[in-house]
Formats: C-alpha cells, structure tokens, sequence
C-alpha cells in the first residue's frame, strides 16, 4: 500500500508550461499546491556555458531517458508495434520546466478555422468535402472566447512579435517588438513580398530586450548565441516555466515542486480523484498524494497513458469508434512537415548562418489552415512556410547538393564550402485526425516499474502527403526567387507513411476536447467530463493539429483552465460552464 | 521547438557515381593512416605520434596528451581499422586535417566507453526485433531495434571491413589502398557486406555520424583537436554573443573559442 501524505488543494503532474502555468495560478489564489515532477531538479543555473552541441543535440541530455520509459509504435491495426528505443527518434522534455525548456521558442497563435474546422468546413464546402476516415471536429471553444488567454500567455512570456498582416484580431500588440532581422531573413522577406505574399517575423519567446512581466518576472534580452533548441538558455533570455511561472509559484510559498516523483495512477472511486499515486524513483517507495483537485499536465504520452493505467473514460475501439481515451492522435510528422522542404545553395554569397535564435526567421500565412480556397484542392487545412535562422552548428550542418558524394574528400570541400551558403525553408504542415491513429496500452513491452507501455498506432492519409507536397513545391518557389544557384527539393512518395520518429515533441490528442461528453474527453476548461475534480492539460486536449507550433496555445488553454480550476474551488464544485458561442454551436 | 531541420534526415545521397569518378581523377595520398611526419607547423607537439611523444615526455609533459590512450579498443588492429576507415571518411586535404588529425578516432574509442557505447539512454528490454520494418526509411529506427549495442556494433563492423579487404585486396583495411578501402566502406554503406544480428549499412551510418562529431565537437571530448575542425567550418564555438553583429551583412570571422575557456575554469 502507497504511504498516504497530508491532503492539499492541488496536486499537479509535471512542471512543464502546463502545469507551470496551473501551479502559477492557484497559488497566487492561496491555494496549497504540489507538483509532482519525475525528472530531476533544474535551475537556470545549469545552462550557464552550456553551448555543447554533442551534449544537447546528438547525445539529448534534456530529454527523456528513454532506458526508464518509452512508447511503441505502428502504423496499422494489425501490426506488432515495435518500442521506440533512442532519442533519434523520440526528443520528449524532461527534468523541472519539462520540455517547455528546450524549445526554440516560436509562439503562433492557431487560427481561428482551427477552433471550428468541422462547421467551418462544411459550411463553406459542404458536407461532402469531409473525408472519409476523418475524426476531425470543433473544440467546443472561438478563437475569440480563446483570445484574452492568448494575450495573457504572450505577457508572461514577453513574446516578441510583428503583426501578422493576415492575422487573426488581437486585443493587444505584442508585448515586446520582434528580434533583429538578418541578410537571409530579408532575402526570404523580399522573395515572398515579390510572389505577393504577406512575410511577417516569426512571434518569439526569445525575447528581445529586457522584459518585466505582470508576474514581476525579467526574462532578458536574446544574445542570438544560436543555442536554444535542445538547449536552455544561457541568459535566461528564452521564456521558459523556470524564468516565469514556476518562480511566480514558488514566491507565493504555496508552491512544493517535488522531483523525483514518477506518478503512476490517478486514485479514483469512479466518480471523484482523490489524488495521485506515484513512486520516490530516489528510494523505491510509492505515495500517494491526496487532492481536492487532480491536474494531469505531462505531454501528450503521459497523460493519456496514466487515464488508461488508471481505467477513467472508455477507451477508443478504432473498430468501432467508440469510446474516446487515446483518440485523435495527430503531429508534425517529420517526413511530411517541419523537417522537408526546399534547401537552396549559394555560390556567391556567404551568410553569419553559425549565428541565430531559436524563433528567429520569418513566415507566411497565405497558406495557412483555410487562408487559401480548398474547393479545388484534394486536401484540407494547409501549410505556414517559413526561414528561421536558427543558428547552425557544425556537426549538424554538413549539407551538400543532392547528388553529390556524403562522405570523402570531396564530401569534406562540398560540406565546408557551403557551410554559411545553405539554406533552408519548410513548410510546417496541418494533420488531421482520422479512425485508425490513436493510442492505446501497449500488450507486451513495459517500463521500468512493470507498467504497460502506451502504444501509437498512426496512419497517414492520401491528404496528408498532399497537403505536404504543395507545403513543398510552395518552398521551391520561393526558394527560386531567393536566387539559389541550386534548389534541392524533397519529394514525399506515393508510399510515404509514419515512420516513428517522434522527434518534433508536437504531438496531440488522446483527451480531446468538445463541447458535447459523447465526442470528448474534457470541456474546454480540459475539465473531464466524468470526473469533475480531474483536469487533464495540455496538448492531449487538441483534436487536431494546426501548421503551427503549439506552446503558445498550449499555454492559452493551460490559463483558461486555470481559471476553471479557481472558479472549481472557490464554488465547490460541479461542471464549470462554457461560453455562449460554444454552446451555440454545440 | 522542431525548426531544426539539421539532424541530417536527408542521407539520401548515399551512393554517387560522381564519387568514384572523382577518386579515379585525382592522386589522393596513399595510405590510410597519416604519419606525424605530415602534421606540418598546424599542430603542437603534444599530438604528434608515440615516437615523439616518447621524447618529449620526460622534458615537457605538461603538454603530453595523457588522454590519447585506448579505453575501448584492447587490439590494436581493431583501432588501426578505425583510424583508417575515419580518415577515408574525413580525409585530410587542403582545406585542413583530416580525421586522424583531428582526434577522431580517439574520440569515437572514449564515446564507445561510456553512456553512448552501452546504449545507457536507450529502451533495451526484449523481444528485439532486428529484421523488422527494415524497409523504413528511417535509419535511425531501423538500427536501434538490434540487441547489439553501439560498442559492440563498431567491433563487429570494423572486423568486417578488415576480414573484406582480406577476401577482396588481399591486405587488412589499414594497409589497402585509398581507392581500395573506399570500395569496401562502400560495400557497407550499401549494406552489401554480410553481418551477423545487423546490417552493415547500420555500421556505417554509426560510423559516419561518430565521425562528424568527433571532428566537430568540442575540443573537451577529445576530437576537434585545437580546435582545427571548427577553423576549417569558420564555426566559432561558444560565443556569448552576436547581438552585434547579428544584422550585418558582410561574413564575420572569429577566433573560435572552447567551453574551457567560455566556463571560465
């Protein structure tokens, strides 16, 4: 039996944006919280002189040991799934401010299609226009009952930013301007302004000059040092829960972050949480700690597999397609978004590419969700194309002309010729649900206290490889008209399917949300329907996936479920009620 | 988080006519393994071969590089393999030295003794499953589901290319000839040398990698030696900042500068 601790009035699992955000939220209410994190303790202090790409980027030291716990993977029903053993091909966040600390920081908003694709869909193209196989649906919620958490999340992250010209409203201009522009920006700037697009700076939490948030936090001003993805920041200059929110909570002292803390099962009597139970991975032993209310606020993977570990919902049957626990599994994919594109190589011009910032680049929105007229096209949703000038680092950058040798003496000239003469843009693409991808508890492997492993089964469609190949042909344009002496151009084969590389860290679903209990998990405060004192946060709650980078909205939904919570407490009790529009629609 | 399009997901230019041609036209340096005696004024005198070494210890050992011994490798002959098969891959021209030079093969040997060389970080537990979905086109995954670990796989592939050379040139793969052990690092590449538990194409794509980062990494891990990988790159290191220069448009160049210098210690 589980040593049983004193009650508090939240327990939370992980201390990434999500639960960061939560924890941030009830204590400042007065409320006793306890974060329950497995990794190990971190500070901002552990990535000062941490600019180590072997460490970071090829060995992963941020991410997740997968040698404890990991996932298994499958592309059809009928398949074996394999377990996915090294970090190549599974980058998940880790340790205190989980993976909210090695991002790179590019904050969009999703669009407003995205919150009411299935109307949105059918009433500018008709029901037929729906694919077959598709689970897509609303999420119960507009993006304007979603705005005012937009703009509460780009305050405490200091988000730096220029308007979209094609954007969603805002209720309030970016709280700090964009970062610094760059030859390379400009050029892919100027192509796509040539081609009649609308370019505008990526929105970034590296932020660009010293920023006081409402909480009293200072994230500092980015030093373009190029080591931010797979990395923390050396300044404190990338928005991270370390720098913001877990500090807002600690200072309330009503904040305990206890590392260390692997959760196991959600303790339940079908009908209320009554806490967590998780084992010290220190000593071996198993606690369990005792809450008014329970927040699941771990990635995607963690979430859905402690709801089916604990039996809470029904899981998904893709036979039948009933139940909802692991449905509606979608990502970026790395074979048909984020990691293709076009790379154009320069004879004559040399860039400072060893120089950069995580989010620092530009992007288009023409292209994005419905922005273009799907009438005439074989896919819906769309495509947001982008340069970022991330900064290169030398054992990653060796590209060369297809073609050419990748390896030898003439590899070596190539490589080192073209190392500041290669560049890069891609389209980040949209996937939508469908029947046969979700997940689920996987039959054989386990981790390393003895529990199922949670399996993805994943599954592209023919619109998914057709939506990425227009992404591609839309970067070769461009890529034309930045005046590369060579374009190289990926190609997405007839045959190309998930090839279990969960490496983007940008996966959903499992506990959607909706505004109707038979076709979600959670409402749109990510409060379960059937266990009211239960909130599952975070990007398990996205039906479906924009072709955009998901913190910011991540972040939006983790402070309007933080809202929910407070109202929970302060009322005790019961369904917390949704807007009006979402009820019109529902 | 996932703009970085840079982990080489696209090997796709594997196999290249234009290479062969190329090594037909040109008199690449006979030998796989670069004597000290070529090293020139590019590097001190602590990387210079045991000979020297020899020499020099007793006189200046403070610069005797004390961190140039095996602790993976036990024969010899394995390392010599290695040496080779890394300088063919990275060979020295005259952009700068080559992998040998560098400290590569040092750098794998010290990476095969730890956490990289077990698989420490990796999910191991059985059933193992080596033959399966092998027509993924995703290396990465493809190699992780054998049950040998990364050590063991530089032990059995390096053995491979040497028992080839045997069969194919009559000579171990550190005597053959440049053109020689090219053909057989290909062969392997192409994953046409018969392997037992693997394949040999998955050697090579180890192979490959750990080569790279021993010539890029920093200097503290034993491979970029004085920093001359990074030179050769223009790659600066660890810069506190380009927040200056960032926006210009003319190319910058800097002395590189290593972790032991950015910590400070």
């Amino acid at each position: 039996m589980p040593k049983k601790l004193e009650k508090v009035d939240a327990v939370i699992v992980g201390s990434g944006w999500a639960g960061g955000i939560t924890a941030a939220e009830l204590t400042k209410k007065g409320h006793q919280v306890v974060i329950l994190e497995r990794g190990q303790s971190q500070k901002q202090q552990d990535y000062i002189g941490s600019k180590d790409e072997l460490r970071y980027s090829l060995r992963y030291d941020l991410m997740q040991d997968l040698n404890k716990e990991t996932i298994t993977s499958r592309n059809d029903l009928d398949e074996t799934a394999l377990p996915v053993r090294n970090n190549d091909n599974a980058r998940l966040g880790n340790d205190t401010g989980g993976a909210g600390v090695h991002w790179n920081g590019i904050s969009f908003r999703w669009l407003p299609y995205d919150f009411e694709i299935y109307s949105k869909t059918v009433e500018r193209y008709g029901k037929d226009k729906i694919p077959e196989g598709s689970t897509m649906q609303d999420w119960g919620i507009t993006y304007d009952e979603l705005e005012p958490y937009y703009d509460q999340y780009e305050k405490t992250a200091g988000i730096s930013g220029e308007e979209n010209p094609i954007g969603p409203p805002r209720s309030n201009k970016y709280p700090n301007p964009p970062l610094k522009s760059t030859p390379s920006i400009d050029l892919f700037k100027k192509a796509t302004s040539n081609l009649g697009y609308h370019p505008y700076h990526l929105p970034s939490a590296n932020v660009s000059q010293q920023y006081e948030n409402p909480d009293g936090e200072t994230i500092n001003g980015c030093m373009y040092c190029a080591f931010c993805e797979e990395f923390g920041c050396d300044f404190g200059a990338k928005a991270d829960p370390m720098v913001t929110v877990l500090k807002t909570a600690e200072k309330t002292g009503n904040l305990e972050l206890r590392n260390h803390a692997n959760v196991t099962r959600v303790s339940h009597d079908g009908n209320r949480a009554s806490g967590l139970v998780y084992t010290d991975t220190n000593t071996g032993e198993e606690f369990e700690q005792p809450a008014d209310i329970v927040v699941l606020a771990g990635f995607v993977f963690t979430n859905t597999r402690l709801l089916l570990l604990s039996e809470i919902g029904k899981p998904y049957n893709p036979e039948t397609g009933q139940g909802i626990i692991g449905k509606n599994f979608t990502g970026h994919f790395t074979n048909i978004s984020t990691y293709i594109g076009a790379r154009g190589f320069f004879e004559d011009k040399k860039f400072n590419l060893f120089m950069g910032a995580g989010a620092l680049g530009a992007t288009i929105d023409d292209f994005s969700g419905d922005n273009q007229d799907h009438t005439d096209l074989n896919y819906l949703h769309g495509y947001e194309v982008h340069y970022s000038q991330l900064g290169k680092r030398p054992m990653a950058n060796n590209h060369v002309p297809k073609g050419t040798p990748n390896w030898g003496e003439t590899f070596k000239k190539n490589s080192l010729h073209y190392t500041n003469r290669n560049l890069f843009i891609t389209p980040q693409t949209g996937f939508l649900p469908n029947k046969n991808s979700y997940m689920d508890l996987d039959p054989t492997y386990k981790d390393a206290l003895g529990n199922p492993l949670l399996r993805v089964t994943c599954k592209y469609a023919e619109q998914d490889r057709e939506r990425a190949r227009a992404g591609v042909a839309r970067c070769e344009e461009i890529m034309k008209e930045m005046g590369a002496d060579i374009v190289d151009v990926d190609d997405v084969a007839d045959d190309a399917d998930f090839d279990h590389k969960f490496y983007t860290d940008h996966f959903f679903g499992g506990a959607i949300m909706g505004a109707d209990p038979d076709t979600s998990a959670v409402n749109t405060y990510s409060q379960m329907w059937e266990m009211e004192n239960l909130f599952v946060v975070g990007g398990s709650s996205f039906p479906h996936n924009s072709n955009y980078n998901p913190t910011e909205t991540i972040g939006a939904f983790a402070y309007r479920a933080a809202e929910g919570m407070n109202t929970y407490l302060k009322q005790g009790g019961g369904l917390l009620t949704q807007g009006k529009e979402a009820q019109k629609n529902a | 988080m996932t703009d970085d399009y840079s982990n080489n997901n696209h090997t796709d230019e594997a196999s290249d006519p234009g290479r062969r041609r190329f090594i037909k036209n040109t008199g690449m340096i006979a030998g796989g393994v670069v004597g000290g005696s070529l090293l020139g004024g590019l590097l001190t005198n602590q990387f210079t071969d045991t000979e020297d070494d020899v020499k020099t210890e007793s006189s200046k050992d403070k610069e005797t590089n004390f961190q140039e011994a095996r602790q993976f490798f036990t024969r010899m002959e394995d390392f010599a393999v290695l040496q080779a098969a890394t300088e063919r891959l990275f060979p020295e021209n005259d952009d700068g030295p080559g992998a040998i030079k560098l400290g590569v093969p040092y750098y794998i040997d010290k990476q095969l003794a730890g956490l990289w060389g077990i698989n420490g970080q990796d999910y191991r537990h059985a059933p193992f499953n080596p033959q399966a979905q092998i027509d993924i086109k995703n290396p990465e995954y493809q190699a992780s589901q054998i049950p040998l670990n990364r050590g063991t796989v530089f032990l059995h592939g390096l053995r491979k290319l040497n028992e080839e050379s045997q069969k194919q040139f009559n000579s171990t793969f550190d005597k053959a000839d440049n053109d020689q052990q090219e053909t057989i690092l290909s062969k392997a590449e192409e994953g046409n040398i018969t392997m037992s538990g693997m394949t040999s194409s998955n050697f090579f794509f180890l192979l490959r990698q750990a080569t790279l980062e021993g010539a890029y990494c920093d200097p503290l891990y034993g491979g970029n030696r004085n920093m001359e990988g990074w030179k050769m790159k223009e790659f600066p290191g660890a810069q506190a900042s380009y927040a200056n220069v960032i926006d210009k448009d003319e190319f910058v160049t800097m002395e590189p500068v290593s972790l032991k210098s950015y910590q400070g210690d």
